[in-house]
């Protein structure tokens, strides 16, 4: 049974990975398990300058989900590079996804560039999808064209692979990611979370401090797929699936819409085992389908 | 941390809105008083992170108010229900620094996790005082426990009804003590920084996604820079916060 897939040319022992933001920079999960048995991750988004984010509360509960606002707190590039990649090589020792945001087309060239130049990192993730940061994030990826400029100003001063992560919240993403793709994306990365609110009856304000957040759980899952399907057939790129994933089923599902790897989000927050609950249960779970080896399923129910 | 399930052996109310949950399974994840659980609810996204009022042996205390969905769902729960818990949460009180006679500042829900502490203290030799906050007579709880322990109490009810009339606040001023543990709202922590006269440790509240780290939802600005309360905290000492 083969569960190994190439991701833009690197190979992964499987093809689950923890998305941006719910995996911190890995250690607090390299406590409770070894994170070598994961594809990889995708560490929290990361900025040119140090973040604090958005003022609480950040987080409120949805039925199949979660909203957060936590605004890409970060401790910024340099201090990625100097604290927490080094922290990070003493548990985990495959070559990490790099996950980056900015608010200019310069900024995410230059947090790319210092990134791009670590040997831990295996590809660069890059946001253009936040909802939660005013005048950057998901503006550059509701725009073909924006899109396109920050994946030329990133391809341009980096060798390593470039995932562009897209946000649903747009009223056609798959001109968006062959936007990308004719800049010089290596892949895209979809779904970011869709934006979302909620109202607290008590006070009859927003729960959310800066009102709106993005909405993520297992609610969403239909929307990634569907959306991964589109994408994935209109591209000839590599498609990262995200999105609601809970399960080794998920992952499959995932893999027949068009991903070739999958990404597994805030299931980790509730469950921290989650991830590596799926890339356990994923032998099984292909047993059960048939499916030797993941490779074959990638797009199976194209055409379908 | 440890995910852990446990069985709950009672569930009962100790005033209109606020249970105390007993549950049973392996606590050896606890090590400080001030730590606390997360608690997955069917048909709930997010788990629930409740304070440790107590703990021992397979022993596991919870008093919780409700508030929402979820803790109204909390209430609800029979013994012999199996529930999923994160548990040993938090960075907990360090109970080193605390002199001979310091005072435990309880308000309101606040109140469950220095119970344990209290008694933490008290294994160590000292003699700590209570001082124990709530709106009106009929909201207190975990006062007659803490008598049981042998130390004193002090309340503090905003109507007067039972103790002094008032707040935490004009207890404090007239005790004298070695080091303060607070746990209670916000207000209350602003009032006590201006009546408090020793180093002390406050514990913080957040809305909370994890509980243990990784989602950045319950982050707060401290003198030491960006923390956050359910990894970093839920404890920090006073020199650190500000309100």
């Amino acid at each position: 049974m083969n569960t190994k897939v190439s991701l833009c040319g690197i190979p992964l022992d499987n093809p689950v990975i923890p998305a941006s933001g719910t995996f911190g920079y890995g250690y607090e999960f390299a406590e409770l398990y070894d994170i070598n048995r994961l594809g990889t991750f995708s560490f929290k988004g990361t900025t040119r300058e140090p973040r604090f984010g958005n003022p609480t509360p950040r987080i409120a509960e949805c039925t199949g989900g979660m909203i957060n606002a936590v605004g890409l707190q970060n401790p910024g590039v340099e201090a990625v590079i100097s604290r927490e990649l080094p922290r990070l090589a003493q548990c985990f020792h495959k070559p990490v996804m790099a996950n980056v945001s900015g608010f200019s087309v310069e900024d995410y060239a230059y947090t790319c560039q210092k990134l791009d130049a670590q040997p831990q990192v295996g590809w660069l993730e890059v946001n253009v999808s936040c909802p939660n940061v005013h005048g950057g994030g998901m503006s550059f990826g509701t725009q073909p064209e924006a899109a396109a400029e920050v994946t030329r100003a990133v391809k341009a001063v980096t060798k390593k692979p470039v995932i562009i992560k897209l946000s649903p919240n747009v009223t056609d993403i798959v001109s968006i990611a062959k936007a990308c793709e004719d800049a010089g994306a290596d892949g895209i990365s979809l779904i970011n979370t869709m934006l979302g609110m909620r109202i607290d009856l008590k006070r009859k304000k927003p729960v959310i401090a800066n009102t709106m957040g993005g909405f993520s759980g297992p609610a969403i899952f239909p929307v990634a797929v569907r959306m991964v399907y589109q994408v994935s057939q209109a591209v000839s790129i590599p498609v990262v699936g995200i999105g609601g994933v809970q399960s080794a089923e998920d992952v499959l599902e995932m893999m027949l819409a068009g991903a070739t790897a999958v990404e597994v989000g805030a299931a980790n927050l509730v469950n921290p085992f989650a991830s590596l609950d799926i890339v356990n249960g994923l032998p099984a779970a292909m047993e059960k389908y048939g499916i030797n080896d993941l490779n074959e399923i990638i797009g199976g129910a194209h055409n379908g | 941390m440890k995910q852990v399930i446990f069985e709950i052996v009672s569930n009962e109310a100790l005033t209109k809105d606020v249970y105390r949950m007993v549950l049973s399974g392996d606590t050896s994840a606890i090590t400080a008083p001030g730590q606390f659980v997360e608690i997955a609810l069917p048909g709930k996204f997010l788990r629930r992170p409740i304070s440790v009022s107590d703990w021992g042996g397979n022993s596991l205390t919870l008093i919780y108010k409700v508030v929402g969905h979820g803790t109204q769902q909390m209430a609800l729960l029979p013994a012999g229900t199996r529930l999923d818990l994160l548990t040993g949460l938090g960075n907990g009180y360090d109970t080193t620094p605390s002199g001979d006679t310091p005072v435990l500042v309880g308000g309101g829900v606040g109140v469950p996790p220095l119970y344990g502490l209290c008694k933490a203290l008290l294994a160590q030799g000292k003699h700590p005082a209570v001082v124990l906050g709530f709106n009106k007579a009929e909201e207190i709880f975990l006062a007659e426990e803490f008598r049981a322990l042998g130390v004193q109490v002090h309340i503090a009810t905003a109507d007067g009804s039972v103790g002094t009339r008032g707040f935490v606040t004009d207890v404090l001023k007239a005790l004298p003590y070695s080091y303060f543990y607070a746990c209670g709202p916000l207000p209350m922590f602003k009032a006590m920084e201006t009546v408090v006269s020793t180093a002390g440790q406050y514990s913080m509240e957040e809305r909370m996604g994890c509980g243990f780290g990784a989602c950045m939802g319950c982050s707060i600005q401290t003198r030491s820079g960006a923390k956050r309360v359910c990894k970093d905290g839920p404890v920090f000492p006073r020199e650190e916060v500000f309100f």
